[in-house]
């Protein structure tokens, strides 16, 4: 529970992030909130030798309308996004998935980059965020570029950021203030999902999206097609565990998440 | 108005609050090294090798050892049965044989560096196969100890005959399996020791400095004369605090080897797998009674699994055993013990400590029972309820219980949960086919608190300014003694409730004392400092007599006032502080309890089980505690309140769990699942007051009853919601897929006659 030694230094920007992380190469690590990096570190499962800390880029927190699309600094809050007047009136979902994650005290250090960062498929906004088909808008040594949500999270803590790169920003439409529904299943307030189901109306569509039924958050594909197809809800529901591949631990085997995805996806689908 | 039974608000928690108290790893100590403890990874292993080489060079160093370097004799037997085979190195030094077990320490110059250093001792070990489950271990395959031949450590066997159950008509049977618990006191172990030459001073995280006092006196082979333990704050412990371990017993010895402070706090990873754990019995119970609720026989297989060394819970099936036949009267009870090791963490007290697994069974089973017969589990119980003219009663299994009145405390709870229309509630979601179903379940305990009977010290003392001084031989860790013993002192004495400073846990300063465990503190602790303050106004009054010139036997106290004078003459008074200052005004009493007490209960959980996803919500919980007469009402909630959460969170959310090879699954507070205020509901507290007759206070214990009344009211709860669905019984934790499981392996029941 003492992290190994590491070195420690701050960012002040975006720019210096992006060279101090070329500078120290695999050694270094981005540090956001902390509220994943930090344990890991604990237990000695992360050793980086230097940590850069981003904690205080204060530009890269944001809650923006970007006209067609809204703009969600790197470095947002938990809480912040929980309490966005903008989020409420133009993306509540988000807003509302935001207000479920962990406990107070993680969501006032959390970010929303460093939970799509991070990409733990037990993590609420990554499905909220494949969902809404996000965009994520990353900056390296390169330059800039632009990577969807449904492209980025490749497995179980794998993503499409390269270890030197930086993720900025994040785009998601707006789905307005309502139509949404989510249901967390877990077994304390402030745990992950065992499973999660988010149900959104995004543009004239229904969306479903899973939260911890495999590697990566996924989009229920066949539960979202056979509503667009005009299917009753708990048709499309019975769906939902289709294509998924849900993990084995202490609070579930694969085959209970399974029903539960069904049960809640239903849930979710009833309540929108 | 006395003081007594009122909500005096806790004394301790304007400094706990504000400044956070003083626990070890914030006691000022300069210049002490820290401890850190290399620890078995694996759960059955010979220790090949032990390479400390590289650890040596790391910066800040002192010393690294290992069990060839360390001349500590093992841990003392917890009964002269156990094998001698089965002792305890301090040290490992052949085999591990838990995940945590201490390989070798490393002495370094600050906390980081220990740590640093620790990582880089290389351990070489030859696994060996390991055996987790009790049942397993019993059959003797796998041994820990093969020079004892048997991983049994400890047996108490049955005494009954084939014809054990004649005359039931009907017999019912459960195996119930009360999970293995880690305790998660807030503050982890720590210990700080210095050794000035002649004499040991230790800094204990613990319930019972002067059992510590003796247990490194012992270990290190000095006088306890020579050894001063001192407690500062300590944060919890749940019984896993009450021995002496073998970290402590290390720090201690290192101390006095390198001649310089040392100081060791641990982390939550290393707290949950070497703090002892609690509970880990495997239980079969057989009921047998007849068809219109009269219960005969009950007959209870205990297999405790002690962990990896037969450490304090060799005897917990002991207390099991005598608390076996509960509130009932029940003619023929009988009990069978086998305690087992096994490749995991050792077992310790743990809340309770052996009641809450007699409870559990034994409510589990009449449950079944009343689902047998068809009769209303409320009835059941009531038919068989020792009555309240029975006192003192002599159960089959040698408890004597002082004083009690059950069937009030069972009416009282229906009363206050309103039953009739619970049940109401019930039927109406049953026929609904509701996809959140009502449970209700009950439960009735009797427990035994200060079970060991030990004496207990008190003191008081009145200075020169009219303040006063209390001594104990408890040890509080979050109870709240300031505030119970300052108010016993300050009803009797009128000395103001805050000029009275109650001092414990420095074995200088209070000469002898058993510590705090089995809800013993007010009962013994209280009633000595009531005994002490008898004697203090019986040398007052002489003293005031003098001072009055006046006969002793006319001079009165005013407790309102806080002076004494001639009985009629109020104007004319001397007050303590007057009496104090010709000289030292004191008085000391050791409390002899004449035995353990008894205190009892009911308690009703309601809960909401969803019948899709087997999540299981507990809406209400009502209980009535019974603990005797009642010193402060708020200090009494804060008890059944904790209790009730830590006995909920044992029947629906916790469980240390171990993988097949011994490797902790739930080693942090993630993956272990102890709830939070969210999970649980407000608890009703129904008041009820049955004084003992065994101490001046008529008060029994109140620390373990929430406890042992919740884990299964709740438990029996979640069956009850779903026994229309055939379900009959839930291994506990009753998490989501335990139920879910037990909901689809369930068969419906079939339709009664004439439905
Ligand atoms: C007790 C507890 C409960 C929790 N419960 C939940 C829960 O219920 N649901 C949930 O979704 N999450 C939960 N979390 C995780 C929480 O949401 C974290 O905030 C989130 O996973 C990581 O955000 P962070 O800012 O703390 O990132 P950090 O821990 O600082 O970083 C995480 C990783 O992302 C990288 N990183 C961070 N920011 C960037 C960036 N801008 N660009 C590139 N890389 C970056 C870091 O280098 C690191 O590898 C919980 C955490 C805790 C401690």
């Amino acid at each position: 529970m003492i992290p190994a030694a590491f070195d420690y230094v701050r960012a002040d920007s975006a720019e210096a992030a992006i060279g101090l992380v070329a500078e120290h190469g695999d050694e270094a690590k981005l540090l956001a909130g902390g509220m994943s990096l930090i344990p890991l570190m604990k237990l000695r499962l992360a050793t980086p030798a230097v940590i850069v800390d981003i904690g205080r880029v204060r530009d890269l927190s944001y809650v923006r309308d970007a006209g067609d699309h809204l703009a969600i600094g790197a470095l947002t809050r938990h809480r912040d996004l929980e309490t966005s007047d903008v989020l409420a009136r133009d993306c509540g979902v988000l807003r509302a998935v935001a207000a479920q994650v962990g406990d107070n005290q993680v969501r006032h250090r959390g970010t929303i980059g460093g939970s799509v960062a991070h990409g733990d498929p037990a993590s609420d906004l990554p499905a909220a965020l494949v969902a809404l088909d996000a965009t994520f808008v990353v900056r390296g040594p390169g330059g800039e570029r632009t990577v969807a949500a449904t492209d980025f999270f490749r497995g179980f803590l794998e993503t499409a950021l390269g270890p030197d790169e930086l993720l900025c920003e994040i785009r998601v439409p707006k789905s307005g203030p309502n139509g949404y529904a989510y249901e967390k299943f877990n077994r304390r307030a402030q745990d992950w999902a065992i499973v999660g189901a988010l149900a959104a109306r995004v543009g004239g569509t229904t969306r479903v999206a899973l939260v911890n039924m495999g590697p990566v958050p996924l989009r229920a594909a066949a539960v979202e097609e056979a509503l667009a197809a005009g299917g009753s809800v708990p048709d499309a529901a019975a769906l939902a565990a289709e294509g998924t591949e849900p993990p084995h631990d202490l609070n579930a085997s694969p085959e209970y998440r399974e029903h539960l995805a069904r049960v809640l996806v239903r849930r979710a689908l009833e309540a929108l | 108005m006395s003081i007594l039974g009122t909500r005096v608000l806790r004394a301790e928690d304007a400094r706990l609050l504000t400044t956070g108290g003083t626990f070890i790893d914030g006691l000022a100590l300069p210049d002490a090294l820290h401890v850190a403890f290399v620890r078995s990874p694996v759960a059955h292993a010979r220790i090949e090798s032990v390479d400390t080489t590289a650890a040596r060079s790391r910066p800040g160093v002192v010393a690294v050892l290992t069990a060839g370097d360390v001349d500590l004799p093992p841990e003392p037997r917890s009964h002269r049965r156990v094998p001698d085979a089965m002792e305890r190195p301090r040290i490992a030094r052949d085999v591990v044989r838990f995940v945590g077990e201490v390989v070798a320490v490393v002495v370094a110059g600050s906390r980081a560096q220990a740590a640093d250093a620790a990582e880089a001792v290389v351990v070489e070990y030859d696994p060996l196969p390991a055996v987790v489950d009790p049942e397993a271990a019993r059959r003797d395959e796998v041994l820990l100890f093969p020079d004892a031949g048997t991983n049994v450590a400890f047996s108490m066997p049955s005494r009954a005959g084939d014809d054990f159950f004649a005359g039931c008509e009907v017999v019912v049977e459960q195996r119930i399996v009360n999970q293995r618990v880690a305790p998660c006191p807030l503050e982890v172990r720590a210990a700080a020791a210095r050794w000035d030459g002649r004499r040991l001073t230790q800094w204990a995280c613990t319930q019972n400095p002067h059992g510590t006092r003796a247990g490194l006196a012992a270990a290190l082979g000095l006088d306890t004369g020579a050894v001063r333990v001192v407690t500062p704050d300590v944060g919890g412990g749940f019984g896993a605090k009450h021995g002496t371990y073998p970290e402590e017993v290390i720090v201690a010895w290192l101390a006095r080897r390198l001649a310089r402070p040392v100081r060791w706090v641990e982390t939550r990873g290393e707290s949950m797998c070497a703090l002892g754990h609690g509970r880990a019995q495997v239980q079969v119970a057989r009921l047998g009674g007849t068809r219109d609720g009269r219960l005969l026989a009950y007959r209870l297989e205990v297999l405790q699994d002690v962990g990896a060394y037969p450490s304090g819970a060799t005897l917990l099936p002991y207390m099991t055993r005598m608390m076996a036949s509960g509130v009932y009267d029940i003619p023929a009870v009988d009990v069978d013990v086998v305690d087992v090791v096994t490749n995991t963490t050792p077992v310790e007290a743990y809340r309770g400590a052996g009641r809450p697994e007699a409870t559990a069974a034994l409510e589990r089973v009449v449950d079944r029972f009343a689902a047998e017969i068809g009769l209303d589990p409320a009835e059941v119980r009531r038919r068989n309820l020792v009555a309240p003219d029975r006192f003192p009663f002599t159960t089959p299994t040698k408890a004597t219980y002082d004083s009690g009145a059950y069937e009030a405390a069972l009416d009282r709870v229906l009363e206050a949960a309103g039953y009739p229309r619970l049940r109401a509630e019930q039927a109406a979601r049953r026929d609904r086919g509701d996809t959140r179903q009502l449970g209700i379940g009950l439960s009735m305990y009797v427990e035994i608190t200060n079970p060991g009977g030990e004496p207990e010290y008190g003191s008081v003392e009145v200075r020169a300014d009219g303040t006063a001084v209390a001594r104990t031989g408890t040890s509080a860790h979050g109870q709240g003694h300031d505030t119970a013993f300052a108010m016993i002192v300050s009803a009797a004495t009128g000395i103001p409730f805050e000029a009275i400073e109650v001092r414990h846990g420095d074995t200088d300063d209070v000469p002898r004392g058993h510590g705090t465990g089995g809800s013993r503190s007010l009962q013994a602790g209280g009633s000595a400092i009531s005994g002490a303050v008898d004697l203090l106004i019986e040398r007052a009054r002489e003293r005031a007599a003098e001072l009055l010139e006046a006969n002793p036997g006319d001079v009165v106290i005013d407790p309102g006032r806080g002076v004494f004078h001639v009985a009629g003459t109020p104007a004319l008074a001397r007050s303590w502080a007057e009496l104090a200052r010709p000289g030292p005004l004191a008085a000391e009493y050791d409390f002899e309890p004449p035995g353990a007490t008894f205190p009892f209960g009911a308690h009703l959980a309601v809960v909401e089980v969803d019948t899709e996803t087997g999540r299981v919500e507990l809406v209400r919980h009502v209980a009535c505690d019974d603990a005797g007469t009642v010193l402060n009402p708020l200090l009494f909630d804060g008890q059944v309140h904790g209790g009730i959460a830590q006995g909920a969170a044992q029947a629906l959310f916790e469980e240390f769990v171990y993988d097949a090879d011994g490797n902790p699954r739930t080693a942090n507070l993630a993956d272990y699942a102890f709830p939070s205020a969210a999970e649980l509901p407000s608890f009703e507290r129904v008041p009820m007051e049955t004084p003992t007759p065994l101490n001046p206070l008529g008060a029994k214990g109140v620390g373990e009853a929430g406890t042992i009344g919740a884990t299964p009211a709740v438990h029996n709860a979640v069956v009850d919601a779903l026994a229309h669905l055939g379900v009959r019984h839930v291994d506990m934790p009753c998490t989501p897929e335990h139920v879910w499981l037990a909901l689809r392996s369930a068969a419906p029941p079939p339709a009664r006659a004439g439905e």
